[in-house]
């Protein structure tokens, strides 16, 4: 079996097989299906300073190989997971990963200050690409200075290893990579889902209250893949990849793009116990082609440049 | 209850009319216990242009024998592809999930379905019948005669009022336009199109019955982890469907009554 170790930052996780933000709960949903310990990290639901009630009802719309959500954060805020769920889910052998949000820099900063407090939370993902919410999320990360600005403050609050998760909806998503991690990111996750949208013909209506939201699943996965692999070529800080990773095989593309983790998110609802099958797949796959780590395929792919493909 | 992946295999697909179909499935192991109201999620396979699991009640169980059936209504392509099933071949599920109807505080209930949402009420009334010896009543809701669904399994357990919208059989109209909405019972369940329920609750909160309702959100993961299913609730907001329903007592929700 290959040594599957991976290091984001100071996190060193036992392998790269992560959960992705808003796929997993906060562990608990996902205990009769599988082991939670096996998993390199968890990354939690994400979290805000204030309760959110989310967006109205119906937020979800099934698309051909994928889905379009629009949840908009609805989450019990960031002391009600001091107190109540991170006393329970702190017991977990694995690393867990809080998701912050927030619609103002303070908010972003009071949700890192009470992480960077708690033990066992030894990395935060910053989401600056969350479609879903009116202010905040995505403004923050679509806009170049917007994503400087939050990322500094967070940084400065912030002790522990910093993730920037990163919004796809962008022109040239590298230059979001290089700005956050001029700040001081530790490493960037990508991609989060594609604003999309979905109309009932029928009832002549949008199929999402909030008319558009985030598409994610194997639909979006070339663009997820061509991003890490780009972002992964222009930064020196390691990339998480994500975006439609149903499968070991999907997973194995990522790593030889350039991703040193990978976080599975969609798969989780249609077989809730798809990380294991990944993780088995990874293993088989390296033993298959006589690798003895997983370092070893990472970013194997960022010597070809775009050109390459029409010589 | 553990929930579990499992697949299980289709011993009988059985179709009803042009629009419903019954499929009888045969779980290798032990069947863990299924309460009244609690569903499945089913993966269907072999389909591209449907990407998530189909979130479907459970009908009726047979312990003994291991044996799960679903009744399914052929609504969108991912329950045409489950109409295909045949013998012998296998459909994953995750189950048992949710929550279930809670027991009534008296003697006199009424189970009102409608369409697809009859499903819950064959095992809630087996259950009253055969674990808490109380004889349900039902009020079943189709268009049409033609797309009555297996009345002798409702007979069975206790008696049964029929509308179709066209008169074809039973009383003509809605349920609520059944003079069995107007009788006084200790408890009324009810499945089927929110505005028919929410017709059933606006009657059960006049004449202070207490109601149950069981809700056919849309689904994202039918496990607690995608939040996409929630109903707003008086006491806490948006809560998810799959986990801390789909029952809900009528004074828990926000609906316009």
């Amino acid at each position: 079996m290959a040594d599957l170790t991976t290091k984001i930052g100071n996190l060193t996780c036992k392998n790269p097989v992560w959960t992705a933000s808003g796929t997993f709960g906060y562990g608990p949903e996902y205990e009769d299906f599988i082991d939670i310990s096996r998993l390199g990290a968890i990354v939690v639901k994400g979290i805000t300073g204030k309760e959110r009630q989310g967006n109205p009802y119906p937020r979800m719309a099934e698309t051909p190989s994928g889905m379009l959500n629009a949840v908009g954060l609805q989450n019990k805020g960031i002391d009600y997971f001091v107190n109540s769920i991170y006393p329970e889910i702190s017991t977990y052998n694995t690393h867990i990963i809080v998701n912050v949000n927030g619609s103002t820099i303070e908010e972003y900063c009071e949700v890192a200050e009470k992480c960077d407090n708690l033990e066992k939370i030894e990395a935060i993902e910053l989401n600056i690409s969350c479609p879903n919410v009116k202010q905040g999320g995505m403004i923050f990360g679509t806009h170049c200075p917007s994503a400087i600005a939050v990322t500094k403050a967070v940084r400065n609050v912030f002790s522990k290893t910093l993730i920037v998760k990163l919004s796809p909806n962008v022109t040239n998503i590298v230059e979001f990579a290089l700005a956050v991690e001029s700040c001081g990111a530790d490493s960037v996750s990508l991609i989060n889902t594609l604003l999309g949208m979905a109309i009932d013909a029928e009832t002549r209506r949008p199929a999402l209250s909030t008319v558009t939201g985030g598409l994610s699943g194997p639909a979006i996965k070339p663009v997820a893949l061509r991003m890490v692999w780009q972002v992964a070529k222009a930064v020196k800080i390691p990339v998480i990849g994500m975006g439609g990773i149903m499968n070991a095989t999907d997973a194995i593309e990522f790593f030889l793009a350039g991703a040193s983790a990978i976080q599975v998110g969609t798969a989780n609802f249609i077989h809730p116990a798809v990380t294991m099958e990944i993780l088995e797949g990874i293993n088989a796959y390296l033993d298959r082609n006589h690798f003895k780590r997983i370092d070893e395929i990472i970013g194997s792919l960022k010597n070809f440049t775009e050109t390459d493909n029409y010589v | 209850m553990k929930k579990r992946i499992e697949d299980l295999t289709v011993i009988e697909n059985k179709s009803l009319n042009s629009e419903f179909f019954v499929l009888k499935l045969q779980a290798e192991n032990q069947l863990p216990k299924i309460f009244p109201g609690q569903f499945v999620e089913a993966r269907v396979d072999r389909c591209p242009s449907t990407f998530l699991r189909r979130p479907l009640s459970v009908y009726d169980t047979d312990d003994k024998k291991n044996l799960l059936f679903l009744l399914i209504k052929i609504a969108g392509e991912g329950s045409k592809q489950l109409s295909h099933l045949k013998k012998n071949e296998k459909l994953n599920l995750v189950y048992p999930l949710g929550n279930s109807f809670s027991k009534p505080s008296g003697k006199r209930v009424l189970l009102v379905g409608g369409g697809t949402g009859v499903a819950p009420m064959l095992l809630l009334g087996k259950y009253l019948k055969v674990e808490l010896n109380i004889l349900p009543e039902f009020l079943l809701g189709y268009r049409s005669a033609r797309l009555i669904i297996e009345n002798e399994k409702f007979e069975a357990l206790g008696k049964v009022n029929i509308t179709t919208e066209d008169g074809s059989k039973g009383h003509k109209g809605l349920v609520i336009d059944h003079p069995a909405m107007q009788e006084n019972y200790d408890m009324i369940y009810t499945c089927g199109p929110e505005v028919m329920m929410k017709a059933v609750a606006r009657i059960a909160l006049k004449n202070k019955t207490s109601c149950e309702v069981s809700l056919e959100n849309l689904m994202g993961c039918g496990i607690g982890a995608c939040l996409c299913c929630v109903v707003d609730t008086v006491d806490k907001g948006n809560v998810n469907t799959c986990t801390e329903g789909p029952v809900f007592n009528i004074k828990r929700l926000k609906w316009q009554t």
